[in-house]
């Protein structure tokens, strides 16, 4: 295997903008910390002030019309609480939801990443996502060092998890169950990435809907009752090209010195509305054409409620579009290497409700947009089954790095059931013509039945490049009780992930994270050159041997069949007894001849 | 779950476990005169032989209440029964096959003990006593003293302590005494309703009082839930000290139970959580009122958003404040006679309990919004509590009224209370391994060709292990070896019963193993079934004629 330092540099990277820029040193004073404040607690006085400011929430949505036409709503709730999950026998919750408390603290959970997925993000045409998941459910934790069987926390968390969220999670086994070394680091503060820590799963398979959504709305402080999340209606939500919800709990800095934990539960939902082909080829819209509701009050509990709108003008035109009613603020911010203006629209703050008593942001566009352009993001995938037949196929990925100028490295996790068989000599990494030779590989042969194949490369990309990654698999038989519901439906093969730091073309600048908006503070950028990217690809759908089922059946069948229609004449001839029959009046047939003779003048039989 | 009829708890929220509201009578104690002891110990028709002047205490060993039926002779009462032991037995419950034996030790008090009982009021005299006595689980002290005794307010004969302890006062005869002495022994330890509402699962309905099945089922853990329901931020921020709350009453009524079962705390805050019920304006009271039959339509919407216990299998109890909102308020329970309760709160079996907090208006309607409130923690835990004490079968009894019973103080609980628990638990646990082991036999019986791994039937040898030492140790009254050996029974029964690979579904059932061959069975069976007819059909015919044969 690789060298450490091959360790991919995004991930440290990112780790460690998380972690504020402090030192090494932090995690021993932050233990110091801690210490003391278990001792004597603060007076009556402080108390209610300390009260006042333990955990908070932020909810904001952001809408953003993408290059295609659609329509993408991401909402992000914020739970921030200044406690230490961790220790404490007695816990009290406020706006932190119990049940997911209560499960960081007894499973030992470091962080927490839950994606519940239908459809597919097209990076290619809608650009970079504020935050992708895969399709179906994506679940990746980082547990505690102190975690003793860190495999058993991990099965009974996910079936927990499975019962929260109404999903199929408890699916998760060893067999779809992998341990990244690179792709995904904490998130949130850590001082240790040993990665036996961390486990990762993906299931395609599954079907998100109305069920999952329930459960995540009712983790929300305000439910489905006020503030943003009342335009959270399922019948809208799932009317949609792409909906993925997630929730991400990590540890983070309680403020600029970092000297205390919070803990930050993220819930995040984005959907992306079709409106060009069911808007009659126009482009507009508005809050109650997407959602059917319109906003009417904000949620009391929330200290910050925006709806944030991109207005970023495309090609340094003048501006195409116009919102009404007039924002609050317009505030520009450089998301993912990308200048954007954004309208604001605060709604806590008391001017917005008073001229009307609900708000419906509407966007226009002035003149219909040509949309030949379209801006190609720096970097996209694509991932599909290649080969025919059913007992050899080859799965080929095509990277793009669209950057004019310069190159940089993507890490590739690659997760692939045992029952396709890869063969790692076929590996070929092409880009340009030219070979292409991963700087690091990590890769874990399938065990069948206990284990995937996990493939993790860092590659390095050209400027302006395409490099196609292929592999060679055989198609494994099955036994007949391992096939699921419908099997000539096919088999998934998750999305494979691609995470980099992604060099950006305009110059950021550092902004405080806590003021910033929220959905550009999950992956902290770490320095103004370069922004955290992670990609997922498409899911496969490959199609296995599949035997007939009923043949079993049909064969006991015909056999018994058979059986029987021997057994019944043998038995006949067995207990029947001969005997010579007088020959009587006759039958109908006789009696028929008998009247044709009769006419014929026959004397009859 | 909650379908079951929320029943009242206005009388028993106010008797209290809570420091504060301890329903202690008080009375002006009378100076224990110097010599009345002695004067008091002759008249005492227990006194030992030798010429003391000290009280004779009276031991009470009780045995156990074991699950199978151990029952000893009655022994006759010997003329001179100090220092010797006693013993009575009788079926503790008559529905339930369970009887219970005492085992009764006369002695003399030591010096110390007199000088503890000179004090001046009874509860003094009980806690000197408290550090004189071995505090075994399971065992109660009586200490019997003369009928003129200022110890005891006038009227009352019987005082129980907060420990295992009591105080007689020796009036009437000698049989009197023993019968009161029975009735107190059976006051701290268990009931034969006590017993029968442990086994409220097993005994057939219309034989127990409805307060039978109010009690939590025996488990190796609790997890309390406290919640506080305020469905309308906007008017309302409503705060709690649950944390101070919570380490100032709850925590040492749980250190308490600690010796019964695990028990965690927490707590949640719920925004706009709505009760399903919509109550009633009243005009005459300008106030909302919600009457006794639509208590049960309470809870159900309500739970829905409390949150499962996802990570424990333990049983919750969730006891719930609920500030009612700005249009709803002032809001009051009524009872069934249409009374408002007095603590605004209910109960519901073995599940929790709900306790309405009304917030007092602004004086002025100008008053901004939204209103904080402060929720006097005091008042709030003084009732869940007392719910608390209910839920787990710590009801007082009603006692005749020559009974003084002690407050439980601070702990919430006294030491004969926690015993009377236990003995209750055991018998319980008992009796749940027992039924599990017979569902898990059966089980076995019905599938055939079932596979019992080693592990699973490592478990069951151990229940039974268990259980056959926890009746023998209960028999022998060792209460506390006896609780242990039921719950590692029950852990073991358990296990054993919920092991993945008893499953039923993993075995494929016989009848559709025929339903496959039917193909095969059908049209063999229809020549056989034909040439059966036949046969009967030419038979009949023989009968009918049998002439024709020759």
């Amino acid at each position: 295997m690789a060298a450490p330092e091959a360790a991919p540099l995004a991930a440290r990277a990112e780790a460690e903008a998380a972690r504020g820029g402090a030192g090494d040193g932090m995690a021993a004073l932050l233990l110091l910390l801690l210490l003391v404040a278990a001792g004597p607690g603060p007076g009556p006085g402080r108390a209610d002030a300390e009260r006042e400011r333990r955990d908070a929430l932020r909810e904001e949505l952001l809408l953003s019309p993408l290059p295609t036409g659609d329509v993408a709503a991401t909402f992000q709730f914020r739970t921030r609480w200044d406690a230490d999950l961790q220790r404490g026998s007695v816990s009290h919750y406020r706006l932190f939801p119990k049940a997911l408390g209560r499960l960081v603290a007894a499973l030992g959970v470091r962080e927490l990443h839950l994606a519940l997925t239908q459809g597919f993000w097209r990076t290619r045409y809608w650009g970079q996502p504020p935050l992708q998941a895969p399709a179906g459910a994506e679940l990746w934790v980082w547990f505690q060092p102190t975690v003793p069987d860190v495999d058993k926390a991990w099965k009974e968390l996910s079936n927990i998890l499975s019962g929260i969220f109404c999903a199929s999670l408890n699916f998760i086994d060893s067999t779809n169950t992998v341990i990244p070394t690179a792709s995904f680091k904490p998130l949130g503060l850590a001082n240790g990435t040993d990665h036996h820590l961390l486990r990762y799963a993906v299931l395609p398979r599954e079907v998100v809907c109305t069920e999952n959504l329930t459960p995540w709305k009712k983790l929300l402080p305000c439910g489905s009752k006020a503030g943003l999340a009342v335009l959270l209606k399922a019948e809208r939500l799932f009317h949609s090209s792409y909906h993925s919800q997630a929730v991400h709990i990590r540890p983070i800095c309680r403020d600029a010195s970092c000297l205390a934990v919070s803990w930050e539960l993220r819930q995040t939902l984005t959907v992306v509305f079709d409106f060009f082909s069911s808007g009659q080829g126009k482009k507009d819209w508005s809050l109650f054409k997407m959602f059917s509701r319109t906003l009417t009050d904000t949620c009391p509990l929330a200290s910050q409620s925006k709806v944030y709108v991109d207005i970023s003008p495309k090609n340094k035109e003048t501006e195409l579009l116009e919102v009404s009613p007039p924002p609050t603020s317009v505030h520009e911010a450089i998301v993912q290497g990308d200048r954007k203006t954004y309208a604001v629209y605060d709604l806590l703050s008391p001017s917005l409700f008073n001229t009307s008593r609900s708000l419906n942001v509407q966007l226009k566009w002035k003149r219909p947009q040509d949309s030949s352009e379209m801006p190609i993001p720096t970097l996209h995938a694509q991932r599909y089954v290649g080969g025919y037949g059913l007992q050899t196929g080859e799965i080929c990925t095509l990277i793009y790095n669209t950057h004019p100028y310069r190159a940089f490295p993507v890490i590739l996790l690659e997760t692939v059931p045992w029952y396709l068989r890869l063969y790692v000599h076929t590996l070929t990494i092409i880009t340009k013509g030219k070979e292409n030779k991963p700087s690091y590989i990590h890769y874990q042969p399938a065990q069948d039945r206990r284990r995937p194949h996990l493939l993790e490369m860092l590659i390095q990309l050209p400027a302006n490049s395409v490099t196609k990654i292929t592999i060679q698999f055989e198609r494994a038989l099955l036994k007949w009780t391992e096939y699921p519901p419908d099997p000539n439906h096919g088999f998934y093969v998750g999305s494979s992930v691609l995470s980099a730091l992604v060099p950006s073309v305009t110059a950021m600048k550092d902004v405080d994270v806590e003021q910033s908006p929220l959905f550009t503070s999950l992956f902290p950028s770490s320095d103004g050159s370069s922004y955290f990217v992670r990609l997922y690809t498409e899911p496969l759908l490959v199609n296995l041997p599949t035997p007939d089922f009923s043949m079993p059946y049909n064969v006991i069948c015909l056999t018994c069949t058979v059986v029987a229609v021997c057994y019944g004449s043998f038995y006949n001839l067995l207990t029947r007894t001969f005997h010579v029959e007088e020959p009587s009046r006759g039958g109908l047939a006789k009696r028929l001849a008998n009247v044709i003779r009769k006419f014929r003048g026959v004397p009859p039989l | 779950m909650v379908a079951a009829a929320a029943a009242m708890a206005a009388d028993e929220a106010g008797t209290g476990g809570l420091g504060c509201s301890v329903s202690v009578r008080c009375f002006p104690a009378p100076r224990p005169r110097s010599l009345g002891s002695r004067a008091g110990a002759e008249r005492c028709p227990r006194r030992a032989g030798a010429g003391s002047a000290r009280r004779p205490v009276l031991r009470d060993h009780r045995r156990g209440a074991g699950a199978a039926a151990v029952v000893e002779d009655d022994r006759d009462v010997p003329s001179c029964p100090a220092l010797r032991g006693h013993r009575w037995a009788r079926p503790a419950a008559v529905r339930t096959s369970v009887t219970s034996r005492y085992e009764m030790r006369y002695r003399s008090t030591t010096g110390q003990e007199e000088a503890a009982l000179a004090a001046a009021t009874a509860r003094e005299a009980d806690a000197a006593l408290h550090l004189l006595q071995d505090t075994t689980l399971g065992s109660l002290t009586m200490y019997v003293v003369p009928e003129t005794s200022s110890l005891l307010p006038q009227g009352i004969n019987v005082y129980v302590g907060k420990h295992r302890s009591a105080l007689v006062r020796a009036v009437g005869s000698l049989a009197a005494l023993q019968a009161r002495l029975r009735e107190v022994t059976q006051l701290m330890s268990f009931t034969a309703t006590s017993i029968a509402a442990a086994l409220s699962d097993r005994v057939p309905d219309g034989q127990l009082s409805p307060d039978a099945r109010r009690y939590l089922k025996s488990s190796l853990g609790y997890e309390i839930t406290f919640s506080l329901l305020n469905p309308d931020p906007k008017s309302h921020t409503v705060d709690w000290d649950i944390e101070g709350a919570v380490n100032r009453y709850v925590k040492p009524v749980l250190d308490k139970l600690s010796l019964v079962a695990n028990f965690s705390v927490d707590s949640q805050i719920l925004y706009y959580a709505v009760l399903g019920v919509t109550p009633r304006y009243d005009k005459e009271s300008s106030s909302f009122l919600l009457s006794a039959h639509s208590l049960p339509h309470v809870i159900n919407p309500v739970e829905a958003r409390l949150g499962s216990s996802a990570a424990s299998l333990y049983p919750v109890l969730n006891f719930l404040l609920y500030v009612p909102e700005r249009s709803h308020s002032p809001l009051y329970i009524q009872d069934k006679d249409g009374a408002p309760v007095s603590t605004n709160a209910f109960h519901s079996p073995r599940w929790g309990g709900i306790m309405v907090y009304n917030v007092e208006a602004p004086a002025s309607p100008q008053a901004s919004l939204p209103l904080h409130v402060d929720v006097d923690m005091a008042r709030v835990m003084e009732v869940f509590l007392a719910q608390l004490r209910l839920l787990f079968g710590l009801s007082r009894e009603e006692v005749p009224t020559e009974f003084l019973l002690e407050g439980p103080g601070n702990e919430g609980l006294a030491d004969w209370e926690l015993d009377h628990l236990l003995w209750a638990h055991t018998v319980e646990n008992i009796a749940t391994v027992s039924t599990t082991l017979t569902s898990l036999a059966q089980l076995l019986d019905k599938i055939g060709n079932i596979v019992i791994k080693d592990d699973v039937a490592s478990e069951v040898y151990r229940a039974v292990a268990s259980v056959q030492s926890a009746v023998t140790k209960l028999s022998l009254g060792h209460l506390h070896a006896a609780f242990q050996a039921s719950k590692e029974a029950v852990t073991s029964s358990e296990r054993a019963f919920f092991d993945p690979s008893l499953l039923h579904l993993l075995y494929f059932p016989d009848d559709q193993k025929f339903a496959i061959y039917i193909p095969l069975f059908l049209p063999m069976a229809v020549p056989i079934l034909l040439s059966l007819a036949k046969i009967v059909r030419e038979t009949r015919l023989r009968k009918k004629e049998p002439t024709k044969m020759d």
